[in-house]
């Protein structure tokens, strides 16, 4: 009866083996590596990167692990820092030959030294919160309210260009918090004016009200597009705080939308929230200016004349360089939206720009007189300028403008991106910061994986001496639990904190509990005179159902605190959770598994060795 | 080995009266001291800024509060944390300060008491990762260090203080809702007295050393109450067992019953679950230590109280054994000798 079949062992193995795989990388120590990614928004790095960066490493006689694209960003591992810090000097000199305008970023950045198959598996060491690690985290509000206002404001100049196009007599546009309102003589106007309003703007819903000789119709956002202001403006600011993050040469930075208006930044490795808040908190902006395109300009271009007076020299994104008009024609500030779309006609991929209706004014009468010409979009970033694309105006333009040619899908979003990218789209305020020192991190590590050892080394020994040969497959189950937890931790690529650490050890603390009550169980059966097959199989079979009713109320508590924690508490949570279902896989499938293996095949058992069990009446001696 | 030789079922609720009238005197006064005292929530909870700065020799407590309460950021609190060269100072959230200066302006001036200047430095960090921080150097070497700093907007606290206070009430209602589907609406109410007693009776701890309550005690709190819950669930289990096997105990003979031929389980797997606590509180530093204690009297008052406080309660509440051993299929111990075939 106490036998699994085959299967049952197969699958043991097959999960212990999957747990051993995953856990190991946890175990590699971690090498110096150098980490190059993109420093400029208009650069983007790709695996043809790999190439490049082996073969400055390879002239400065170095000789790296390997050179890996990853992510957004090439690798090199080394052996030691010295070769890391030469390897970081020599990639800086080559990649960026201009250090006050660099493209790239050469961070220092550390790397599991585990072996290229165990990454080739997925097979990933966990990540270590900052509290591990060291580093800055700051939580970011973003101020939706001013994202809606800035949307009304942008609608209200819209509503005003229409209705003068249409001739529609008003007596007065608003802007009344998130709505607008519009004033009319008469009914008919008013008629008028809200089917072209209801035609044009799909955002708004309009809601007519008279008082007296005053006819007026208020225009609110609808819900949905309400919903999408915000969420366009949450992404916004996070590609823009990627750009400037990016900055701070940070090795992997982490940058996380939380809740709906709320933006998590975390910086391992920054000691200088100063430094950090500055750049975090700088604004980029946005110029349209008309493309040079005089035989001087071009003999500039080339580099073959001097810049002509009143213009300036940029580079365009792909290299060539241009001679760009120092008058503004337009600032980031009309620019309302930046979309990737395909053209209607030919299926081109194209951005759809928007603007509002003071740009729409300007680049209409610019447009007029430039038909042919080339202008120029230019991102200003640190003081720096330049050049996103820079578009021939076929025809006049309006308040929508299309810009096509000579672009891949990929590149259409991600210059919709970039326009968009240059600021904020809605203010945030830092309401949440933590720094934690690199010293205290490695100390909070020692700390809690101390914790962890001593106190399963303290249950071990109890329980091995306690109940024998049911307490070295007790702690044997434990010991498993805890690899499998630690894996299934790798797998979900969970990030590892202070908290995690004190529930893992609290998690094995609790899960021996199940062990205990089998063992209790079987002694149980023995006293009361059952024979030793019989007595393990009733215990297990009975303690199953306390050990998965005292589990539920602790998962219920671990759900709780995932649904209503945030931060230190959810890291607690998730692996308090998990440990609670793998300990009753491990407790109860694999303990027994082992008991079956030692016991199930003798027919004639004896005894067990679960220590002394003792009998009130002791007539039958108590078997070892 | 065998710890627990009892030859006879001990009669625990001889003594319930007495000793819940003891806890009821606990409950109380921990009640009582939560009035009165409060809590100390950290920061986490109202909002406000943490810095623990690191000094080379033993700090002069003295010292870094007159430079601290320089700055007028109102009711600053400064200590020490974990060693006598580690310094913990609290800034309280205040009207017209800047929140997100408050880190930087404390550090500058506790450079400036121990005469040192700031500067910012990439130090080649020997793990090969590039770290830059603010670094106060005097006479060429460095007094004191930041070693970790915590600002929390008073808007986030708020937050915290109300999904915490959430938390525990789905915990309670959760608990509350499986044991009346498990067994009889008074071993709910029973069960959820005696670990609310539990809740009320760590907190009341907290009021009355005003320990500091952070995230982190309030998972250990929760932690607990679910790891408590199930020590009842253990005993009711075999409450109801011993009502079927037994028929002829008394209510009384049968709690008694099932008590003792749990406590060797109760013991030993609060005593394992102590020593990994217990591990933690020695080594787990001053960052677990209170998460530590919070557990460590958590489980403590978790035999105590699912022995003594819910039993009782069921009892005095006069559970029978009709409310548990019922005519229908789910309810026939298949074990049972007198039971007949289940069709």
């Amino acid at each position: 009866m106490n036998r699994y079949p085959l299967w049952k062992y197969a699958t043991l193995l097959v999960a212990l083996l999957v747990a051993l795989i995953y856990t190991l990388p946890n175990f590699f120590p971690e090498a110096p590596a150098v980490q190059v990614s993109s420093g400029k928004a208009t650069l983007k790095v790709d695996a043809a990167l790999v190439p490049r960066v082996e073969r400055v490493l390879g002239e400065a006689g170095l000789k790296p692990d390997f050179v890996r694209f990853e992510g957004a960003s090439v690798k090199a591992r080394f052996d030691d820092l010295d070769s890391q810090r030469k390897a970081k000097d020599a990639l800086s000199k080559a990649l960026n030959p201009d250090p006050d305008n660099a493209s790239y970023i050469v961070a220092l950045n550390l790397l599991s030294r585990s072996p290229t198959w165990l990454s080739a598996l997925h097979a990933l060491p966990m990540f270590l919160g900052l509290d591990l690690r060291g580093g800055v985290y700051f939580l970011m509000q973003v101020d939706m309210k001013s994202a809606l206002v800035k949307k009304a404001e942008s609608l209200t100049g819209d509503i005003r260009t229409l209705l003068r196009d249409k001739n529609i007599r008003h007596t007065g546009i608003s802007r009344d918090g998130n709505n607008v309102s519009v004033r009319f003589r008469d009914t008919e106007t008013l008629v008028a004016a809200r089917t072209l309003l209801l035609n044009q703007l799909p955002d708004l819903q309009w809601q007519d009200s008279a008082d007296g000789s005053d006819f007026r119709l208020v225009g609110s956002l609808k819900p949905e597009a309400a919903r999408l202001v915000q969420t366009t403006a949450i992404t916004q600011n996070i590609t823009t705080l990627h750009n400037r993050v990016n900055e701070l040469g940070v090795a992997e930075p982490v940058i996380q939308q939380q809740g709906q208006d709320r933006v998590v930044v975390q910086l391992p490795g920054v000691q200088d929230t100063a430094k950090a808040k500055d750049i975090i908190g700088r604004t980029a902006t946005l110029e349209l200016r008309m493309v040079d395109e005089s035989a001087e300009a071009r003999a500039a271009a080339s580099g073959s004349g001097p810049v002509p007076f009143g213009t300036e020299r940029y580079v365009e994104r792909g290299g060539a360089p241009l001679i760009v008009k120092r008058q503004v024609v337009l600032t980031g500030d009309s620019l309302t939206d930046a979309q990737p779309g395909f053209d209607s006609q030919t299926q081109e991929p194209v951005v759809n720009l928007t603007l509002d209706a003071k740009g729409a004014r300007i680049i209409k009468d610019v447009s007029r007189e430039n038909v042919g010409k080339r202008m120029a979009i230019l991102l200003f970033e640190k003081g720096k300028g330049e050049v996103v694309t820079a578009p021939v105006i076929r025809s006049e333009l309006g308040s929508r403008i299309q810009i096509s040619g000579r672009m891949t899908t990929a590149e259409a979003n991600d210059n919709a991106l970039l326009l968009r990218a240059g600021s904020l789209a809605a203010p945030m305020d830092i309401i949440e910061e933590r720094t934690i020192g690199p010293s205290l991190g490695a100390e909070n590590i020692s700390k809690g994986f101390n914790s962890v050892i001593f106190g399963f080394a303290a249950i071990a020994l109890f329980m091995c001496v306690y109940y024998q040969l049911f307490g070295v497959i007790s702690t044997l189950a434990l010991g498993f639990n805890l690899l499998l937890l630690v894996a299934v931790l790798s797998m979900l690529q969970a990030t590892l904190t202070l908290p995690g650490i004190a529930a893992i050890a609290l998690t094995l603390g609790m899960a021996i509990d199940a062990n205990v009550l089998i063992n209790e169980r079987v002694r149980e059966e023995l006293r009361g005179g059952a024979a030793p097959q019989v007595a393990i199989n009733t215990g297990y079979e009975r303690a199953w159902a306390t050990i998965l009713d005292s589990n539920v109320t602790t998962l219920i508590a671990g759900v709780a605190l995932l649904t209503f924690g945030s931060g230190p508490v959810r890291g607690f949570a998730i692996v308090h959770t998990l440990g609670i279902l793998t300990s009753m896989f491990s407790a109860v499938v694999f303990s027994r598994g082992l008991v079956n293996l030692w016991y199930g095949r003798q027919k004639r058992l004896k005894g067990v060795s679960i220590g002394q069990v003792w009998r009130p009446q002791t007539s039958v001696p108590a078997k070892g | 080995m065998e710890f627990f030789r009892i030859r006879r079922d001990i009669p625990f609720m001889r003594h319930a009266l007495v000793l819940n009238v003891v806890s009821l005197v606990t409950f109380l006064a921990a009640v009582f001291f939560l009035a009165t005292r409060g809590l100390h929530f950290s920061i986490e909870f109202t909002g406000g800024t943490v810095i623990e700065a690191a000094y080379a020799q033993a700090a002069d407590i003295g010292k870094v509060r007159t430079a601290v309460e320089r700055l007028n950021l109102g009711e600053v609190q400064v200590q020490n944390f974990g060693s006598s060269r580690d310094v913990l100072i609290r800034v309280p959230v205040a009207q017209g300060i800047k929140q997100s200066d408050v880190v930087s302006r404390v550090f500058a001036e506790l450079c400036r008491a121990e005469s040192g200047t700031l500067s910012a430095v990439a130090p080649s960090a020997s793990s090969g990762e590039s770290v830059t921080r603010q670094t106060c150097t005097a006479a060429g070497a460095e007094p004191v260090r930041l070693q970790r700093s915590e600002v929390v907007g008073p808007q986030v606290g708020r937050e915290l203080a109300e999904d915490g206070a959430k938390a525990l009430a789905f915990v309670v209602a959760g608990i509350m809702i499986y044991l009346a589907f498990r067994f009889e609406w008074k071993f709910s109410v029973a069960a959820i007295v005696a670990n609310l007693h539990d809740v009320i009776i760590i907190l009341g701890f907290f009021a009355f050393f005003q320990w500091e309550f952070s995230l982190s005690v309030l998972a250990a709190v929760l932690a607990v109450l679910g790891y408590s819950v199930n020590e009842s669930v253990v005993i009711f289990d075999r409450i109801r067992e011993s009502f079927r096997r037994f028929r002829k105990m008394t209510t009384r003979e049968v709690i008694d019953h099932a008590i003792t031929s749990t406590i060797s389980r109760t013991i030993i797997t609060h005593g394992c679950t102590q020593m990994m606590v217990l591990s933690m509180l020695i080594f787990g530093g001053p960052t677990l230590h209170y998460f530590a204690v919070a557990l460590t009297i958590g489980i403590l008052f978790g035999i105590y109280s699912s022995v003594f406080v819910a039993a009782a309660i069921a009892m005095w509440l006069g559970v029978k054994r009709e409310d548990l051993v019922k005519a229908g299929p789910k309810e026939v111990d298949p074990d049972d000798p007198n039971a007949g075939a289940v069709v």
